[in-house]
């Protein structure tokens, strides 16, 4: 399982915005809500999270320091 | 595919006015559409058209003479950009570039000057929409100027390391603007120049912290 975006089921109203900005194709309205489709193509581009009018999707970075 | 009346009907511009009125605006509006990451204004060019987002949407921003990007707003459907040159006469302030499949409607600078002297009730709307960008772009020119977003980036990033257990907050650059009290706009730009800098790297999900010493040099410069 890879890590994708974190859709908020609760606060989707399905506009299918991020579903167009969205170039690998991991993203669909289904029944009026977004659902993630598991990619490896997802670069963590963060555009879904950028245009999303309603706050429902979130791309969080964990952040780590280099193994030297 | 023609232009939806009732599309008209819910944009600012055109708020208040009757089905008689859109109408007669509906017949200078055109239509285009573009694929992604195509550049629909190009900053510097002549103005030709005001747009309105029928769906998608499009990133508008300015670019340094180095390459660096600075985004200024995210248009969504029902929003206009492109158009403080329609009324000011002047070159396109900033470039605008599709972020996925878009339909635009576009009206020229000389028909929206016609709309505004035949409906003279709509220059309120347009008025409190250029109102709101001037706000919005006025607390932008806040954050680029008098914070330095970057130092409190930094400070974030430290603080929010993920622990030896493989236990850590993880942020979104939402979270982490309104922790720096800023734009998320500001966040992506203070995010790429600590990687030009070489000072982390994004790597998808991860912010890699390469150089821990000059991310706390650049966190500890005073404000």
């Amino acid at each position: 399982m890879i890590e994708m975006p974190i859709i908020d089921v609760r606060k989707c109203d399905g506009c299918g915005l991020c579903v167009s900005v969205c170039h690998c194709n991991a993203l669909a309205v289904v029944r009026k809500v977004v659902t993630i489709i598991e990619t490896v193509k997802c670069d963590w581009c963060t555009d879904c999270e950028a245009v999303c009018p309603t706050g429902a999707i979130s791309c969080p970075f964990e952040i780590i320091i280099q193994e030297s | 595919m023609a232009v939806q009346l009732e599309f008209l009907k819910r944009i600012s511009y055109f708020s208040g006015l009757s089905l008689a009125d859109l109408e007669s605006i509906k017949k200078l509006v055109s239509e285009r559409t573009a694929d992604r990451a195509e550049t629909v204004v190009l900053e510097g060019e002549a103005a030709a058209n005001l747009y309105f987002v029928a769906s998608g949407a499009v990133r508008v921003f300015k670019t340094s003479a180095e390459g660096k990007e600075q985004i200024l707003s995210i248009v969504r459907p029902g929003e206009s950009f492109n158009d403080v040159p329609i009324f000011d006469g002047g070159p396109n302030p900033a470039s605008a570039l599709t972020m996925g499949p878009v339909l635009l409607y576009g009206i020229k600078r000389n028909d929206m000057e016609a709309i505004l002297r035949n409906h003279p009730q709509i220059a309120l709307n347009v008025t409190k929409v250029l109102a709101k960008r001037v706000r919005q772009l006025v607390s932008l020119v806040e954050d680029l100027s008098f914070r330095h977003v970057i130092n409190r980036v930094a400070k974030i990033l430290f603080e929010n390391i993920r622990g030896e257990t493989g236990h850590g907050p993880r942020l979104t650059q939402q979270e982490m603007a309104a922790m720096a009290g800023t734009a998320r706009e500001v966040v992506g730009r203070s995010l790429k120049t600590l990687e030009e800098e070489g000072v982390i790297k994004l790597d998808r999900h991860r912010i890699i912290i390469t150089d821990k010493e000059a991310l706390q040099k650049i966190m500890e410069v005073p404000e």
